[in-house]
């Protein structure tokens, strides 16, 4: 009766292709991430194994993350939210369920929404990845930004961004939702502060302010 | 999530050369919202994750009038919800596929994903077991069972199919197309899915070595076709019950009938009894309230989970009183 | 009677206060720019990661973290919990371990090895005689007052029995709980806590480490919190694992981030006593309340939690309750928005409306007639929000006797409720700072959680200043800025209101004194108003706010303002009716929710924009509550089956209807001065909706969450009936 969290290593790791210790070993050296841990101390990539099987230990991996390329060393098991925020300090995406069920950690990987805390960085290596960060800042409100602030679509402000990007996405989709959609397509990001009633009419303004045209295209 | 070695193939026969023949050892990663989660939450340790994302040609939604529907596993809900062809041909399968909600599931859910998924199970998420047993005896008919079986529910398995596409496509007589190191074949999806007697064993009879590369699903020939889903939440949620129900008419009278529930049992549940009940007549309250009885006639529910046997026939009825309106 | 020095601007002289304005700090949130606790990188900074008890009630007998500390990348492994300690809950924690990142980190805390004796639990309440018979119950309370059992008796009593309840439901922070911390050199430590409390900070930590053996002054501890995501009541503290998190990053020698897991978060950071419980209500037939007898018990953990205050708001005259609490390894009990009062809602506003069904009432008439049971002040408040919400309901049309009579399987309901909550504002400190340049800033280590803290200091800055809001910079978040209350029991927009418009009158008054001279009259002829300071009797004598400020020369003026201080600037007690409107389906037992009204006081209010939201979001987590929410324990493992986001199921935002707010303003309501709004409209919603469905259906939902299945076994125990 234990949960899984707390469940000892699984003996049978051991067999597996690589030991527990030669990762362990890897790990010290391999910190993933070099702009917060120190980046003298990461070594060069190991080469492809068998297969073209790649890791258990750090490899290069290469983000282009709102028009700008990082390069990074991460073990393949780092998701693309942890290298935002903790390996690039791109923190507009949270973490919260990271079980892709409450949306918080939304970003775009070419121009569509995904859930940021599922999607394994080095799966994101060739794509475009747009955080909160690259739509806008605070000084330049997109649309859907302002009509945010607007209609207080918010409170505590932390599942803020993922709405946004999720909207900003759904929108640039359908730039003609009706309420049913917007209900259905924003259905994958919760609230807790209970923002709903405002975000409900910020999006559906910002599906007018866009159509305008008068903002560009986000 | 526990350390792994990684490999993004860029072909079918690529990647299946990389599987193992065990259960567990290598997953396979495609939109990842299931997988990565189940990582997380250890529910498979995995020492090895071949990616398909970087494999070509299977995310395509091709519809001919000829053959019917392809469905590359790696399509998206979304590619699904966009094809103007599988709206008007298969209407019902849009349905269900509108079932998926929030714009990144839709856009990060492949189907071949959908219909592979894990369940979900909370005694299974919490790291219990797919059988979830305690000291040799199951947890479930005795535990918090609000969620589970109400059919195919003798054990070892209590948990429910998670499937939302595959009532539907089983109704549709769908296949789908698997890859092994030995080549490919093809399975019907009302043969797909099995009750796991292990904890070894998983859900359905693909084999650890092999790839579920495309859905095909046959000219529906102006079948009616509806899918109901009882759910506790409109956002991302998993439904409370669901019934597909696909009718070849001849006239006004059904002349056949499939009747496929989903998240009743371990595996989607085809309802033969209701079929039987809908030969021959026209679908009227009565009739579909008949069927809806038919479909559940056999249901054993648990201790905190009869009102799915209620909300499984109502969902029966609505749906065929739907489907003769012609309503998706 | 002359107006007090510091009183708010009377009506009509009002430029912002009660306007609707947007949040200060919105584009910062919108543009995911707001910095929160997460989201803190200092340099080289560590990740800490729990290892947590997997049992419900166990022994620790060895804990072995040496695998722990030998992997590379560990900075440094704390044993919290070890052996001989008694753990009460899973998911509480045994040890702590910060490394590089946050996967080595993972890998160390599954290292760890813990052995434990597993003890005797119980998960699970609502079977009061197993509790019993388990020895895990304790008296928390009994009281008479008149003769219950003489009014019971009383031939013209009607008398309805009744069965109601809620259960545990959690918090969920979508920020979960915890603390980003720097040593910054040998004795002094920054800390960046997600918390409601930012002043206690210092003085928690203080003592906390200093228990811990960790020798530091509460003088040189600072805690930041610009932005929290969430706490509702269950971040009053930086926890133990804040602690944890300043040991560790002792230990190691560098900043340490520890932040639950979302599991944890679920399992052990904050969780709301359920209620269960046995009523019997009379009346007289007109509907006048005589009698209230309630047996009543519920669980908040292995601790106490306090009872509901029952009768809720009205005092019938004779009446007895007794509650019992049950003790049970699901994790410790917190403060949730308005602690006790929506069990107490729910369980006397449902009985209320069964008595009123039983009398063939209608159940806003009952409680209209039974206003005078409320304590006095409410009376009048009750009373027009009765009136107001039934009108913006348009109840007297759309309400029908209990059970729908419209053919079909759709059933349609409407259920009131009403609830009173204190909101007196807390004690609270600021400075006021005017430059010669003519920048205004002020500073108070206050909090903002969402509720709308900043912009509610800039309007009352601003309007007292005759400024724009976006004249003045706002400095809160932080302890080095005034020592402010917590931020519980809807007490800092009053607390925060009455000080701001304290310091902000002491700094004008300042700058008048030195602009008087200029204008050739004396200070006290003088306003400030429209971006000038000028002559009250003569407004083409003025100096623009810049001209003005120069006049200080080189000085700069520091105001201080507190709270509580002269004038009646905040106030306690406020009232609130909510009705909701529900559809049924009867077939399925699912409940569409129509509408919410919402008919709300709170004195003054500041900011309309701000306050509306705090009462839409308090409906929505209403909503919540009443139809998705419980804490799922599994009574053979002793643990929660649903410490994710998937299975704790929160409302989305298509499962919510549709709301109308109105807040009560004007004469009798503003001049009270600022009452706090974050508790009062959570309360209702329970009581509202589950009487909407019985009014919908015909028969009472006991418990919530009112799920399919409750709904259609009350159903079929109704037709049986």
């Amino acid at each position: 009766m234990r949960r899984k969290k707390d469940r000892p290593q699984k003996a049978g790791s051991k067999n597996s292709s690589f030991t527990r210790r030669d990762f362990l070993k890897g790990a010290g050296v391999t910190v993933s991430g070099g702009l917060l841990v120190g980046s003298a101390a990461v070594k060069a990539a190991p080469p492809p194994a068998e297969g073209g099987f790649v890791g258990p230990d750090a490899v290069p991996v290469t983000l282009r993350v709102n028009g700008k390329i990082h390069k990074l060393k991460l073990e393949p098991r780092v998701t693309l939210l942890d290298a935002l925020r903790d390996d690039l300090d791109i923190t507009g995406s949270k973490k919260v369920c990271d079980r892709a069920t409450c949306g918080s950690c939304t970003v775009m990987m070419d121009r569509k929404p995904v859930y940021a805390c599922t999607v394994l960085a080095i799966e994101a290596e060739g794509h475009d990845i747009t955080t909160i960060e690259g739509l806008g800042s605070a000084e330049k409100l997109t649309p859907v930004m302002a009509a945010f602030v607007k209609h207080d679509a918010q409170q505590c402000g932390f599942c803020t961004p993922g709405f946004v990007m999720a909207s900003t996405a759904f929108l640039q989709r359908n730039p003609n939702p009706t309420m049913e959609e917007i209900e259905k397509s924003l259905g994958g990001n919760l609230c807790r502060c209970g923002t709903y009633q405002g975000i409900r009419h910020a999006v559906l303004e910002a599906a007018k302010e866009m159509k305008g045209g008068a903002h560009g295209s986000m | 999530m526990e350390p792994f070695e990684y490999a993004s193939p860029k072909s079918v026969q690529e990647a299946v050369r990389l599987l193992g023949s065990s259960w567990g050892g290598t997953e396979i990663l495609a939109g990842g919202t299931d997988l990565i989660s189940a990582m997380k939450d250890r529910i498979t340790i995995p020492k090895r994750v071949v990616s398909l994302k970087n494999v070509k040609g299977l995310n395509r939604v091709e519809f001919s009038a000829n053959s019917g529907l392809r469905l590359g596993a790696l399509a998206t809900v979304q590619q699904l919800l966009d094809s103007r062809e599988a709206r008007q041909h298969y209407p019902a399968l849009v349905e269900a596929a509108d079932g998926v909600r929030g714009e990144q599931m839709r856009h990060m859910g492949t189907l071949g994903g959908e219909l592979l998924q894990r369940p979900r199970d909370w005694y299974f998420r919490n790291g219990f077991g797919l059988l979830a047993q305690h000291d040799g005896k199951p947890l479930i008919p005795d535990g918090q069972n609000y969620y589970s079986a109400i059919l195919g529910n003798s054990g070892p398995a209590y948990f429910v199919s998670p499937s939302m596409l595959a009532p539907i496509l089983i109704a549709l007589d769908a296949r789908v197309r698997l890859h092994g190191l030995g080549g490919e074949r093809e399975v019907e999806l009302s043969k797909f899915y099995t009750s796991p007697k292990t904890e070894n064993e998983r859900e359905y009879v693909i084999k650890p070595d092999e790839i579920l590369t495309e859905i095909t699903v046959p000219p529906s020939r102006g079948a009616k076709m509806a899918h109901y889903e009882v759910r506790e939440k409109e956002g991302l949620d998993w439904p409370l019950v669901a019934a597909s129900v696909v009718l070849a008419m001849d006239g006004s009278s059904v002349k056949s009938a499939r009747v496929v529930l989903g998240h009743v049992a371990p595996v989607p549940w085809p309802a033969p009894g209701a079929e039987a009940a809908l030969r021959g007549k026209s679908i009227s309250e009565e009739v579909a309230d008949e069927a809806g009885k038919a479909a559940v006639s056999k249901a054993t529910p648990l201790s905190q989970n009869g009102y799915k046997v209620q909300l499984a026939r109502i969902a029966v009825k609505r749906a065929l009183l739907r489907a003769a309106k012609g309503e998706a | 009677m002359a107006a007090c020095k510091y009183d708010y601007p009377p009506a009509g002289h009002h430029e912002l206060i009660g306007k609707s304005i947007d949040r200060i700090d919105g584009p910062e949130k919108s543009s995911g720019r707001a910095k929160y606790t997460y989201d803190m990188n200092p340099s080289g900074r560590l990740i800490a990661k729990l290892c947590t008890c997997p049992y419900p009630h166990a022994k620790v007998k060895s804990v072995d973290v040496s695998a722990a500390k030998a992997m590379p990348g560990v900075k440094a492994v704390l044993v919290v919990q070890g052996p001989g300690s008694e753990i009460q809950w899973a998911g509480d924690e045994i040890a702590a371990v910060a490394a590089v990142n946050e996967q080595i980190a993972e890998d160390a805390v599954r290292a760890i090895k813990v052995e434990y004796e597993q003890l005797p639990h119980l998960v699970r309440e609502e079977d009061l005689k197993r509790a019993e018979s388990e020895s895990r119950t304790k008296p928390a309370g009994e009281t008479t007052t008149g003769d219950p059992s003489k009014a019971f008796q009383d031939p013209d009593a009607v008398v309805s029995e009744g069965y109601y309840g809620l259960p545990v439901i959690t918090h969920c922070c979508l920020e979960s709980h915890g603390s980003t911390v720097e040593w910054t050199d040998a004795k002094s430590l920054k800390t960046w806590t997600s918390t409601q409390n930012v002043s206690g900070g210092p003085g928690q930590f203080g003592k906390g480490l200093r228990l811990r053996k960790v020798e530091v002054e509460d003088g040189n501890i600072e805690t930041i919190c610009q932005y929290i995501g969430g706490g509702f009541g269950s971040k009053f503290s930086p926890d133990r694992w804040g602690m944890e998190a300043a040991q560790l990053a002792k230990m190691a020698g560098a900043p340490v981030r520890l932040m639950l897991d979302r599991d944890t978060e679920l399992m052990m950071a904050g969780a709301r006593p359920s209620v269960f419980g046995k009523i019997r209500v009379a009346a007289r037939k007109d509907g006048t309340l005589t009698a209230w007898d309630s047996d009543t018990w519920g669980t908040g953990g292995v601790g106490p939690a306090g009872h509901p205050p029952l009768p809720y708001v009205l005092e019938v005259p004779n009446r007895h309750w007794k509650h019992t609490m049950v003790a049970t390894n699901i994790g410790p009990s917190r403060a949730w928005r308005a602690p006790n009062h929506p069990q107490a809602c729910l369980l006397t506003m449902s009985a209320i409306d069964d008595l009123a069904a039983k009398l063939q009432m209608d159940p806003l008439e009952m409680l209209l007639k039974n206003v005078n049971l409320a304590p006095e002040v409410l009376r009048k408040p009750y009373t027009e929000e009765l009136q107001k919400a039934a009108e913006l309901a348009d109840w007297k049309k759309n309400w029908h006797p209990r059970g729908d009579k419209t053919p079909g399987h759709i059933k349609r309901g409407m259920g009131v409720s009403l609830h009173t909550w204190g909101g007196r504002g807390h004690f609270s400190n600021c400075n006021v700072i005017i430059r010669p340049d003519g920048s205004v800033t002020v500073q108070l280590g206050s909090q903002d959680l969402g509720t709308g803290t900043r912009t509610v200091i800039a309007i009352m800055v601003a309007e007292t200043l005759g400024l724009p809001v976006d004249a003045v910079l706002v400095q809160i978040g932080d302890s080095k800025y005034p020592p402010d209350g917590a931020s519980g029991g809807s007490t800092t927009v009053g607390g925060v209101s009455s000080s701001t418009r304290r310091g902000t009158i002491n700094a004008r008054d300042e700058l008048f004194a030195a602009v008087a001279p200029a204008l050739g009259v004396q200070p006290a002829q003088l306003e400030a108003w429209d971006g000038k300071i000028r002559v009250k009797d003569d407004p083409s004598k003025s100096l623009t706010w810049k001209q003005a400020c120069a006049k200080l020369g080189v000085k700069t003026i520091h105001a201080t303002g507190k709270n509580p201080g002269p004038c009646m600037l905040t106030n306690s007690g406020v009232g609130g009716v909510q009705i909701a409107d529900v559809s049924v389906d009867t077939e399925t037992g699912q409940v569409k929710m129509n509408r919410i009204i919402a008919a709300q006081d709170c004195g003054l209010i500041i900011d309309m924009k701000t306050a509306k939201s705090q009462v839409y979001g308090a409906l929505i987590m209403g909503v919540c509550y009443s139809l998705f929410e419980q804490k799922v324990m599994d009574e053979t493992l002793g643990v929660m089956l649903n410490p994710n986001m998937e299975f704790y199921k929160l409302a989305t935002i298509g499962d919510i209807g549709e709301f109308e707010v109105h807040m009560m303003t004007g004469p009798g309501y503003d001049e009270r001065g600022v009452i706090g709004l974050g508790e009062p409209p959570v309360i209702s919603p329970g009581a509202a909706i589950s009487n909407a469905v019985a009014n919908a259906i015909g028969v009472r939902v006991p418990t919530l969450p009112i799920t399919p299945d409750k709904v259609l076994k009350a159903l079929e125990k109704g037709a049986m009936a």
